[in-house]
This record gives C-alpha cells, structure tokens and sequence, in this order.
C-alpha cells in the first residue's frame, strides 16, 4: 500500500470527527438523559390509566377530537366511572397547566412538534 | 343478627368509598352540569332577526363583540384579512333583490346583520373536498372541523352569503385578549358561525342571542311548534336571504 500511514492516519482522524457528536454526548453526560414531566396537580387519577396516557394520549385526543368535533359528544368516562369534558384545553390542561414542563419534556426529546397549539391555547404558565 | 367486628368494618370500609366515590361523580356533575344532560338539544336550530329592533340602535355592535371575542376571532384593519362571524352589512348588499328605488329611506340606507344561514341545502357543503364541514343531521348546524380544513376557499366561493372568512394572516396577531377555552384558527383556514354549538352543548343559548339587550335575535327550535322562532314566524311577516337560489336559509329576517 502506497502511503499506507497516511491513509490509516486519515481514516482514523475521520472516524473520530464523525462519531465525535457520540463521544462527546457519552463523555458530558446527555446520553444518560431521560426527560422527566412534572405533574402539578392535586388529582389523583387521570382520565385513564397512566401506562395508557404514557403510551397513547395522542390516539386519545385524536379520539377525543372526532367524538367532539364530528360526532358531538363532550364527555370522556373515565374507567372510575368518573366523567370529564373531553377537551385539551379545559380537561388536560386545567390540571396540566405547565406545558413547558411536562408537554414539552418529552416532546423535545423525542423531537416531535405537536401541531396542537398552532390552534388551541396553552395555559399561561406562572412564572 | 349480631354483627361482628369484621363484618362491621367491612361495612364502613365500603360505605365511605361509596360516598367518597359518589362525591367525586357529584363534584364533577356541579361544576360542569351540562356533562350529564348534555346542553340544549333541537331538531332543527333556527334563528330570527327583528331588523326594526335593530335599526332603532344604530351603531350597536354588542352581538358582534360577544361573539368575536367568545370565539377568537381577530381583528384586521385591512379589509381584505378581514375575519368575521356576525355583522352589519348595508341593506342593498344583503337583500338586494328585495329592494326597489322606492324603498323607505331607513330601511334601504340601513344596515342588516347578516350571519351564516345554517341552510339546509348548504352549497359550501357539497365543495368541501375534505369533509371539513358538514350539516349535522340531528340539530341541522352547519359545522366546521377546524382540523381537517386544508384552505382549499371553495366553500369561501361557493356561499352566496359571504358568510365566510379566510384567515389570510395568522389570526393571533389580530386578536387583544385571547380566550383560553375556545381555539383560535391558524394562518390558512376558513372559519364561520357554527350557531354557538360549543355553548348549545353547555346548555348557553348563542353569545350573539344573549349579548342583544333589544331582544332582536331570537333563538330555538324550528321543529318544535311551541317553540318561539315558530310563534314569531307565525305571527310576524318574514323574509330569507336570497330565496330563489334554493339554499333554504335558516336564518329569518323581520324587516
């Protein structure tokens, strides 16, 4: 191989550069980041069971949203047999009103940017 | 019967979950009492306009302030962003047909307050590509899904009213105060009356009906004989926008 030291010299400085966004996250520490919602509310049980709100509250409101919009039913019974407004505004955010802190945590991380909000109003937040 | 400790307790245990349990359902019930009921029901929703009533308080627009500000619905000053609901449009516009070179001075320089007809036979309906709005079969409420409206304005051309808004700006620049429990649209959607199905839901009579102090715009049942619009066009002499045109209007007008 002509220039054999060059060549692997170069290739590994390459390397470097290019996984050095991994080194760098594993070396201060954000790959060990989990993102962590604050709930502040004084209720106890959400309108369904918390493993399900964790996995599925988007199909959720896209449920909500067809039953209120298109079919004109506004209550969500809760499997408590406790009844709500199915509604993100006045229901998810009367006790979730820090959007920044539990909304936006893991929507962040994920990098997903919810189209919501475009339309509905998020809750000021108190600072 | 002797009631032991463990029966006794067994007892308690459960009467306070039930009382607690039923405390909770009655707790959510008073705040919200709608959620049982669920609001004012009709067949048919149908409105009358008393134009004489209006005409008497020229310059009122407390039917287009509550309704503007109850649903987010922004405020442009360039004529062509414009976005509305519910407003006064001069006679000649709005009955233009029905009027001659002899008609009364007041009437004919008079301004009408014009709002979506809810028709039964709604032409922006048959062009909606996307099903964003739609005739709601039990109530006959032209209704709008903010969601699925992709800007097409067929339905802007297709109403013979101008009943409808296109939001050409994004609509919060537009808007003072912001209503926390009602959406604003976003830059690229229609939007129009939808006869305040959100409050009908809720038990509240429409927030034009309830801001007219004159008692000018009357509200019910169109299928309910009892009813006071039914009572009203009984008595009263009443006329349609544009009747020829076959939409069959359900907004009536009292001149």
């Amino acid at each position: 191989m002509y220039d054999g030291g060059k060549i692997i010299a170069g290739l590994i400085i390459f390397l470097a550069l290019i996984t050095f966004p991994i080194w760098y996250n594993v070396a201060s520490g954000k790959a060990n980041y989990r993102p962590d919602p604050k709930i502040v509310t004084t209720e106890k049980q959400c309108v369904e069971d918390v493993s399900y709100m964790k996995a599925s509250h988007m199909d959720l409101l896209n449920e909500w949203r067809d039953m209120v919009v298109r079919e004109g039913h506004r209550t969500h019974t809760a499997p408590s047999g406790r009844k709500f407004e199915a509604s993100l505004s006045n229901t998810c955010m009367s006790c979730h009103s820090n959007k920044s802190e539990f909304c936006d945590e893991c929507h962040d991380y994920m990098g997903v940017t919810p189209y919501c909000w475009d339309c509905h109003i998020e809750p000021k937040e108190g600072k | 019967m002797s009631v032991n400790r463990r029966s006794f307790l067994k007892a308690a245990g459960l009467t306070t979950l039930s009382l607690a349990g039923g405390k909770a359902l009655a707790s959510e019930s008073l705040k919200k009492p709608w959620i049982d009921s669920g609001g004012l029901k009709a067949k048919r929703w149908a409105m009358v306009i008393d134009l004489s009533k209006c005409r008497e308080q020229e310059g009122c627009t407390a039917c287009t302030d509550a309704c503007h500000r109850v649903h987010n619905v922004p405020e442009f000053e360039n004529e062509k962003h414009e976005v509305k609901w519910i407003w006064k449009e001069p006679f000649h516009n709005a009955f233009h047909e029905q009027e001659h070179e002899y008609t009364r001075d007041n009437i004919k320089h008079s301004k009408a307050l014009v709002l979506c007809n809810h028709c039964d036979n709604p032409p922006c309906v048959r062009v909606c590509p996307t099903k964003a709005t739609w005739k709601r079969e039990e109530d006959g409420i032209v209704m709008m899904d903010w969601h699925r409206c992709i800007g097409c304005r067929y339905c802007v051309l297709a109403c013979p009213y101008g009943s409808r808004s296109f939001n050409w700006r994004d609509p919060r620049d537009g808007i003072d105060e912001v209503q926390e429990d009602f959406p604003t649209r976003m830059k690229g959607v229609v939007e129009k009356c939808t006869f305040c199905e959100e409050r009908l839901a809720k038990g509240l009579m429409p927030a034009c009906v309830e801001a007219c102090k004159e008692h000018a715009l009357i509200f019910g049942d169109l299928d309910d004989p009892e009813s006071e619009v039914r009572a009203i066009l009984k008595e009263r002499y009443t006329i349609r926008r544009k009747p020829a045109l076959g939409t069959e209007p359900e907004v009536y007008y009292i001149v």
